[in-house]
């Protein structure tokens, strides 16, 4: 693993498999009484959120919780950010302050690569602009192998605005890497131009595809875009691209449905439909904070012993 | 009166001249002299292995005084326009308050009077306050010696407006409008070229037709009213070939490349390095070998340095939120020989045309760009075109900011001579 995790492009198939095997034992801490390892202990993570994301910040801090860590909360607001605090000198306060991990979400893209030019500890991307989110899509690879038993060959379709999604760009990269067939779906202003290059499939119909899935992920459609004029309307959008009620007898036997979150029900899926089984949310929450265990544990170099000590 | 001095054994390009030999130049009292009337003590200054050439000429400048002088001053400004060899720098308008009126005009010439380092030769605005919509005061700032009018930074909003402004100028002697050529709806929030890597670094792009909508707009209106136009540092292939076919056609268009355009990519943005943000983008290699070539065929007539100098906290940020811009007044001239003229794309004639002889002549610079003759105004660069140094910082430049840091160039400006007086010798400034 290299020292920090800033893309996909970061991590080989293998050390994939690592961070999934890895997660794999800190689940299992999850479901104690006692839900602690001393993996970390005396060590210090901070997140650094520019963006309000509750559900990704909590999940890290717990991850961080669990394995003994001192966990340090930086949010923008109320803060010497909002008094117009540059990243670069928050970054030398946090390393000034001895910060082993610092986790960072930010609205612009590359600013995880920036912060590794002022600390010296590991940077974790915890979503950047429309560039990468790749802890999330490691969740959701465990996901579907804790599901379905394997990653290769599977199936998988990303419906949504895939132009503008970090989930989209992470998600497809290591799919693609663990050798899974990937399709986009979307309307054509919602699908990045360099779509074929990422070694996955286009389309513009979603019921042609439904059929042929083991995953169908869907993607938070923000209803600004119909401002920007990328669809005509959300009552459209839900028409053409939505997993609505009627569309989802089409997805075979068994297969998943997934969802980043936040949902905006309604729009990219309904209401019914997030609430069925075969629809996982939950479960991609619960992982979310073992594969967050597992990165920091294997970015920091934790030892194996000090899990399975107190396991 | 001032020193004599006898620069001996230069090769002398000189392309307003047609010249390229090597000989001595004798400089008198600030003007060129025949070299049988050196006077009994002539200052002899070796340069034999040294290019002596018309000192260079910068059409394209941002000087941030008045109103920005944290990142630069006329003073400092022109300190590194003679370092990079340059004895005449055209300053941009966009400044606060925008160039768009004689007294700021005024006030831009008497501090670079003062500085006394090169000429300054201010472009004026096209529309108050840049406003792209309301013409600026034209003839008042023609009146004091303003020949080149730009809204650089945007292009002006409407083909009507830039109908009237070509019209318009025609009252006056060779005056040029100058045009960034931009469409804001298509380059909206844009951070760098889009292509593969703009998509692969999750940054807005700014597509090749940005630019191309208004080159293909701006010659139209050309046609329309017969002006004399002169499009700012083109970035894209297609831009190139328009301009190309314009000129067969025999249209007054003139083009500008600058020297980042001709050396980097948009490959170079992938560590995020705020210094390649540049506007207009750095594009493809495709389009910087387009852009090569047409130095080479006549069709780009100048290269301008875009010199634009930001603080180190405006730059020091998140890739969007910095600013677009690079420093390029002390690396312009080593630039074009190290990555042009050594590997062959342009001869060193060809190159000197480019950033002296062709600048001078779009500003009306008579006193610039040659020919090195007897009588003439002794403004001269002499320089060393194998010496090689790394760029970094500090730059005489208040600012740091330069697309070139860390990279390895080949040829160092030895001597500036402005108006007789060697402003820079042994690459030092004399002030």
């Amino acid at each position: 693993m290299n020292k920090h995790l800033l893309s996909i492009h970061d991590v080989t198939a293998e050390d994939i498999v690592r961070v999934l095997d890895t997660a794999e034992s800190f689940r299992e801490v999850g479901t104690r009484v006692i839900k602690k390892v001393p993996a970390l202990r005396g060590r210090t993570v901070v997140n650094l959120f520019y963006e309000n994301s509750t559900r990704t910040r909590i999940s890290f801090e717990l991850a961080a919780k669990r394995l003994s860590a001192d966990v340090i909360n930086f949010t923008t607001s109320g803060t010497s950010v909002a008094k117009g605090e540059s990243l670069k000198d928050t970054a030398l306060t946090l390393q000034a302050m001895g910060a082993d991990a610092i986790v960072i979400r930010h609205s612009s893209s590359g600013s995880p690569l920036t912060l590794t030019r002022w600390v010296h500890g590991s940077v974790l991307n915890a979503g950047d602009g429309t560039h990468e989110h790749p802890t999330q899509a490691l969740l959701d690879l465990y996901t579907m192998r804790d599901r379905l038993g394997r990653l290769e060959g599977l199936r998988v379709a990303i419906i949504g605005d895939v132009l503008h999604s970090r989930v989209a760009r992470s998600l497809s990269f290591a799919l693609v890497k663990m050798g899974a067939d990937v399709t986009l779906v979307g309307p054509p202003t919602l699908i990045p131009p360099d779509a074929p290059s990422w070694g996955v499939a286009v389309s513009y119909d979603i019921d042609e595809v439904l059929p042929k899935l083991d995953v169908c992920y869907m993607l938070r459609v923000q209803r600004e875009r119909q401002r920007q004029q990328y669809f005509p309307s959300v009552r459209e959008y839900a028409r053409l691209f939505g997993l609505t009620r009627d569309r989802v007898g089409r997805l075979p036997e068994g297969s998943l449905i997934m969802h980043p979150g936040p949902m905006n029900r309604g729009v990219e899926i309904d209401s019914d439909v997030a609430d069925l089984p075969q629809a996982v949310m939950e479960e991609q929450v619960t992982n979310g904070i073992a594969i967050r265990m597992s990165l920091l544990y294997l970015l920091l170099g934790g030892r194996a012993e000090e899990v399975s000590a107190d396991a | 009166m001032r020193e004599a001095l006898l620069f001996a054994g230069a090769r002398i390009v000189d392309p307003a001249a047609g010249r390229d030999e090597t000989g001595d130049v004798l400089v008198v009292d600030g003007l060129v002299r025949p070299i049988e009337e050196a006077p009994a003590g002539v200052t002899r200054i070796d340069c034999s292995g040294l290019v002596l050439a018309p000192g260079l000429v910068d059409p394209h400048t941002h000087l941030r005084e008045p109103g920005r002088e944290d990142k630069e001053t006329v003073q400092t400004g022109c300190r590194a326009a003679a370092l990079g060899g340059y004895t005449a720098v055209a300053p941009m308008p966009n400044t606060d308050p925008v160039a768009d009126s004689a007294a700021v005009i005024h006030e831009v010439l008497d501090l670079g009077a003062q500085a006394a380092l090169c000429d300054v030769f201010p472009v004026g605005a096209i529309t108050r306050g840049q406003d792209g919509e309301s013409m600026a005061e034209l003839g008042e700032m023609v009146g004091a010696g303003v020949r080149m009018f730009s809204d650089d930074g945007k292009a002006v909003s409407t083909p009507r407006v830039l109908r009237n402004a070509l019209t318009y100028v025609r009252a006056f002697d060779d005056v040029v409008i100058a045009e960034h050529c931009e469409d804001d709806s298509l380059a909206a929030d844009g951070q760098m070229h889009e292509g593969e890597h703009s998509y692969a670094l999750g940054l807005t792009g700014k597509p090749r037709e940005s630019e191309e909508i208004v080159v293909a707009r701006d010659i139209a209106v050309a046609r329309l009213t017969g002006g004399r136009l002169h499009l700012l540092h083109l970035s894209s292939a297609g831009s190139v070939e328009m301009v190309r076919r314009a000129k067969a056609e025999g249209l007054r268009v003139t083009a500008e490349a600058t020297p980042h355009h001709l050396v980097f990519t948009d490959a170079d943005l992938v560590g995020y390095d705020t210094n390649f943000k540049v506007n207009p983008p750095l594009r493809t290699t495709e389009d910087r070998d387009a852009l090569r070539a047409a130095l080479a065929d006549g069709t780009i007539d100048v290269i301008g340095t875009d010199h634009a100098p930001h603080a180190v906290e405006e730059k020091e940020v998140e890739f969007d939120q910095a600013p677009p811009g690079t420093i390029g007044l002390e690396t312009a001239l080593a630039a074009v020989l190290t990555h042009l003229v050594e590997p062959g794309s342009i001869p060193l004639p060809r190159a000197i045309e480019l950033l002296s002889t062709g600048p001078a002549r779009l500003l009306g610079a008579v006193d610039h760009g040659g020919p090195i003759e007897a009588g003439r105004p002794a403004n001269l660069v002499v320089f060393d075109p194998g010496a090689e140094w790394v760029v970094e910082p500090p730059f005489a430049s208040k600012s740091r900011n330069c697309a070139f840091n860390g990279t390895t160039l080949r040829g160092r400006v030895v001597h500036t001579i402005y108006r007789g007086e060697l402003v820079v010798t042994e690459a030092k400034a004399q002030r």
